[in-house]
């Protein structure tokens, strides 16, 4: 049955691959992987030969924030991790990781809406338009937080019990034995929680839809609007034709592959007998 | 360890969705229920799901499926047979003569600013002026100094065709600052800056204005921004909301069109702010 699972989920994976590749491959020929990065801009038609297809700016501003984003999540996702695990009573930990938890499962439209009415007219009172590349990486930040915490917190959690009573037998405080001992030695469980919050950050779609303002331009500033290639499909998917839909797919494609080897790194890091 | 778990747990749950969603596809057409596929532009959308519902309810047994997509996808969705019935917000194009189109409304495209703005009113060269970044700052304009936040439409959408014929402006031409999907979208984003100029359907805007949402419709040419002015088609930037099938309907397709077409459909239509096609 388990093997059954198993081969179903690697064989839609697949799949998923297969079809995409079906799919952007007439665009590729049509257009040409050059033409991608090389076209003056980004205004799409569904002739090759009509339409300019430069997805550089929205790959640009894809993992803009994206890295945005673990910029600000790791520290904060990692401190929490460390007052979970070392610094609160149980019962304060308890109910943190409660917390991280309803916030890992909140819709991202949730997230989205949120950002577009509060979020968003506040940076516009700084700098308008508001809508932003900085909005966006202040969204994913709060959407990847508690991924980093919570995966963080139980790469603690794994580490053998005596790595921290060897710590305190030395006279550390738990803040020191945190970052001193128990946090090296959990880098790789850590790392992997930032690796998946990373490839959460690539594919969001929704809540970065509503509030990065969507132009397709290279960001000069985080007051920038920017638009992702995520939020290009989503915008221009349904009404895209031939080889106009062919490039959405080529970035659905660029997306997983990106994803992909987030993940093996992930596998990497986590196969690393950080404290064997 | 723990992330693994969690990246085979999510998989396995999708393909166990997948394959649910595969049974349920085949599964359908055998349980004695007949089914309507309706899909298309995302204005049209909540009439046609409005309707369908009070249809199913006076005929059990039909199920009626509406999706959004755009009018773009609605016509081509009719014209492939993917859907019976495509939904377009605007009329139908030369080159799309072969399909037919059945008018169950109208609609009108207007320009909102935030409430407190203080402008009452802008010329056509002034709308274009703003949309091609020509004006950038209010000030310009008789406002208050501040600068202009541009907020369009994202390419494919009617709103955006129909408002770029309007003023002449070719899409590479607008230089936007927000770019937006649909119209709550454009009505939240315009509600939230102050400084902000977008279009949208005057059937929504004029919902959420009356619902409080902090948002004015501005007057074009001269005629004021309103449902009624749409009825009557003394507004200047109005549009017909269309039902598309791929020939002349038949059958369950045929009976629905009648019905929305009907004055059963008015109250409807009037309540999500459209104006009954008469």
């Amino acid at each position: 049955m388990l093997r059954l699972c198993a081969a179903a989920s690697a064989g839609v994976l697949l799949l998923i691959v297969l079809f995409l590749l079906a799919e952007s491959g007439q665009g590729l020929v049509a257009i040409g992987p050059e033409r991608l990065v090389s076209d003056p801009a980004w205004y799409p038609a569904p002739d090759a030969n009509a339409g300019e297809f430069n997805l550089l700016p929205m790959l640009i501003g894809t993992v803009a924030a994206a890295m945005g984003a673990l910029i600000l999540a790791t520290p904060l996702g990692v401190l929490s991790a460390i007052f979970c695990h070392s610094i609160a009573p149980v019962a304060v930990a308890a109910v943190y990781r409660r917390v991280l938890g309803v916030l890992a499962g909140i819709p991202s439209v949730v997230f989205g809406f949120w950002g577009l009415v509060v979020l968003v007219p506040l940076i516009g009172r700084v700098e308008p338009p508001g809508a932003s590349l900085l909005a966006g990486v202040l969204i994913l930040s709060l959407m990847i937080v508690p991924t980093v915490a919570l995966l963080a917190d139980s790469a603690l959690e794994a580490l053998p019990r005596s790595y921290a009573q060897g710590a305190a037998a030395l006279g550390l405080g738990p803040w020191a034995t945190a970052t001193r001992v128990l946090l090296p030695a959990a880098r790789g469980g850590v790392a992997t929680g930032v690796m998946l919050a990373a490839s959460r950050a690539l594919g969001e779609t929704m809540a970065v839809l509503m509030v990065c303002g969507n132009v397709v331009r290279v960001p000069d500033s985080l007051f920038d609007p920017v638009r992702t290639l995520t939020a290009n499909i989503a915008l221009e998917m349904a009404y895209a034709a031939d080889d106009h839909r062919a490039a959405l797919f080529i970035s659905g494609l660029l997306l997983t592959g990106l994803v992909s080897v987030l993940v093996l790194m992930a596998h990497r890091l986590d196969a690393e007998p950080a404290h064997a | 360890m723990h992330a693994s778990n969690l990246a085979a747990r999510a998989r396995e749950a999708l393909s166990v969705l997948c394959l649910t969603t595969l049974l349920a596809a085949c599964g359908a057409g055998y349980d004695g229920t007949q089914k309507l596929t309706i899909t298309g532009s995302s204005t049209v959308a909540p009439l046609a799901a409005e309707l369908a519902k009070r249809y199913e309810t006076s005929h059990p047994g039909v199920r009626i499926d509406v999706q959004t997509g755009g009018s773009t996808r609605g016509i081509q969705d009719a014209r492939k047979g993917v859907a019976d019935i495509g939904m377009a917000s605007r009329a139908l194009k030369p080159s799309e003569a072969s399909l037919v189109a059945h008018t169950i409304a109208l609609d009108g495209i207007g320009l909102i600013v935030h409430a407190s703005n203080p402008i009452a009113a802008l010329s056509d060269a002034q709308v274009r002026a703003i949309f091609s970044g020509e004006v950038n700052d209010w000030s310009a304009l008789g406002g208050r100094a501040a600068p202009i936040t541009v907020v369009n439409k994202a390419q494919g959408r009617s709103t955006l065709e129909l408002f770029l014929a309007y003023t002449g402006l070719e899409d590479a031409d607008v230089d936007a600052d927000v770019i937006i999907g649909d119209n709550e979208q454009g009505v939240k984003t315009v509600a939230g800056n102050p400084n902000a100029i977008g279009y949208v359907s005057i059937g929504t805007a004029e919902y959420g204005a009356q619902a409080g949402v902090p948002i004015r419709l501005l007057p074009m040419r001269g005629v004021a921004a309103s449902v009624d002015n749409v009825r009557n088609g003394s507004f200047p930037l109005s549009r017909q909301l269309n039902f598309v099938t791929a020939g002349p309907p038949a059958g369950l397709a045929a009976d629905f069109i009648a019905f929305a077409r009907s004055p059963a459909a008015h109250a409807d239509i009037q309540r999500l702010y459209f104006v009954a096609a008469r």
